[in-house]
């Protein structure tokens, strides 16, 4: 299970800087199933690309990395596919879903929602029971990027590719288009590197030693916790 | 850290050598089953197999996707190429009435055919999106000879698996599989939006492969060699753009 999350670690990486590579290639976006430089854009990064023939407003272009960073993009898909696959099967097997993910009984409203986030706000220190287990917060984040935001990084992924979209057309038709899957592929990616960055530094501040040795070997210090 | 027992050591062991024995049957199975692509070597290798392998599974018949003629792009991007070589400059000062694709390597006839000769064979259109490597796509009618008539008409060996095509523009050649190559959407095209193909896309005539990327769709075509094996061409990765570190396969 935890070889599963350091997997996933890699591939997400390797994806993500490839994937920022890829996009300096066009850092423009659109909707619809077309869109090239003839097109308004739905939004623009404003970075120079590394194309001469994107207009970007600087007379810079960027170096190509876009050949390796295919590869490496598509390999890693692989590999946070298949990972994903495994974990999927091993955590419905163990019932790790539903005994550590799927919030607790009573715990299913909106006020658990509130009061914990209250507690979050005030700076309050976790109950004792979150050392070894998930608050509600946690839960619904952990279960949104697993059956959520991943599922919809690698649809929006596949969708981008022509020989899929011949095999199944509805997989690019149903969100809006070839620009649209890739717009949306984009911001899915970003959502994913949001909660990367809240995930560290909530690993960070909750004793950093600890959680990762929690998180490679398995064993967590409950002495060592800190507010 | 736990202890490993001897039966943990010797599951684990059996688990390896079925997994090591399972990927090399696999590799062999792939490989007669024409499931590798040709650039399957180095670092990249196992992806660029995997994603093959795939589709040639699950798309080997499938096609691309069609759209209505009011979807057509406005102005279409005409990517960058090389400029003109003295040569070219010639053939279009004459309206390509010089110009001649030859058809060689495994097969019965060899051919030698003029755009004319080309545009009297059956010929059929599409309105089909072609999307670049880089993000962008514009939707096109692309009108031309589907390749497979061409390649019935030469008579390709039954042991032929790739065939490869050539760009009159140096150092651009390209290959594609047997399942791209008879697939009826892949076209040796000479018309565009109701008109002669523009120089910017390639005229007189670009190979479209339209369940693959751009770069696949090689512009000014003068050659087709019919081959069992790529690793007689160049760096023996399949095309051009593996040599600059761009995947043969581009259907992603």
């Amino acid at each position: 299970m935890r070889v599963t999350h350091w997997l996933t670690f890699v591939a997400f990486l390797a994806l993500l800087v490839t994937g920022i590579e890829i996009v300096i290639s066009h850092p423009r976006f659109y909707w619809g199933e077309t869109g090239n430089v003839n097109m308004r854009p739905l939004f623009t990064i404003p970075i120079a690309a590394s194309r001469d023939t994107v207009p970007t407003g600087y007379g810079y272009v960027m170096p190509d990395q876009n050949g390796w960073s295919r590869y490496l993009h598509f390999q890693s898909a692989w590999l946070l596919v298949l990972t994903g696959a495994a974990y999927l099967i091993a955590g419905f097997w163990t019932g790790h879903f539903r005994k550590n993910l799927w919030p607790q009984a009573g715990n299913r409203g909106w006020r658990a929602y509130r009061a914990r986030m209250a507690q979050y706000l005030r700076r309050a220190p976790p109950d004792p029971a979150e050392t070894r287990s998930y608050n509600v917060l946690q839960r619904t984040a952990y279960l949104s990027i697993v059956f959520i935001l991943f599922p919809l990084v690698i649809w929006t992924g596949l969708a981008l590719s022509p020989a899929f979209d011949s095999a199944f057309p509805w997989a690019v038709n149903l969100l809006g288009g070839r620009q649209s899957a890739r717009t949306l592929h984009f911001f899915v990616s970003a959502a994913l590197f949001v909660f990367l960055l809240v995930h560290v530094a909530m690993v960070a501040l909750t004793g950093f030693r600890n959680r990762m040795r929690g998180m490679i070997t398995g064993r967590i210090r409950e002495t060592e916790e800190r507010p | 850290m736990s202890q490993i027992s001897r039966r943990k050591l010797i599951i684990t062991g059996l688990a390896a050598a079925a997994g090591g024995s399972g990927l090399a049957v696999a590799a062999r199975l792939a490989g007669m089953y024409g499931l590798v692509p040709p650039d399957h070597g180095g670092l990249y290798g196992p992806g660029e197999t995997l994603t093959y392998a795939a589709h040639r599974l699950l798309t080997s018949h499938s096609l691309a996707r069609e759209f209505p003629r009011s979807m057509i792009s406005k102005i279409p991007f005409r990517n960058e190429t090389a400029p003109p070589s003295d040569e070219y400059k010639l053939h279009q000062a004459s309206g390509f009435r010089d110009w001649r694709l030859v058809v060689d390597g495994m097969v019965a006839h060899p051919l030698s055919l003029s755009i004319s000769d080309l545009r009297s064979m059956p010929h059929r259109n599409q309105i089909t999106e072609i999307a670049c490597e880089e993000g962008w796509s514009y939707i096109a009618e692309w009108i031309g000879t589907p390749l497979h008539e061409v390649l019935k008409e030469a008579g390709v060996h039954p042991d032929v698996r790739y065939i490869a095509y050539f760009s009159m523009e140096k150092d651009w050649w390209d290959s594609i599989d047997m399942a791209d190559a008879l697939h009826p959407q892949t076209y040796l095209t000479w018309g565009m939006n109701d008109g002669d193909l523009p120089v910017g896309f390639g005229a007189p005539l670009r190979l479209r492969v339209p369940r693959q990327l751009g770069y696949k769709s090689v512009k000014y075509v003068v050659r087709l060699t019919a081959t069992d094996s790529m690793k007689k061409f160049g760096k023996g990765l399949g095309a051009s753009a593996p040599e600059a570190g761009y995947a043969w396969y581009a259907g992603i």
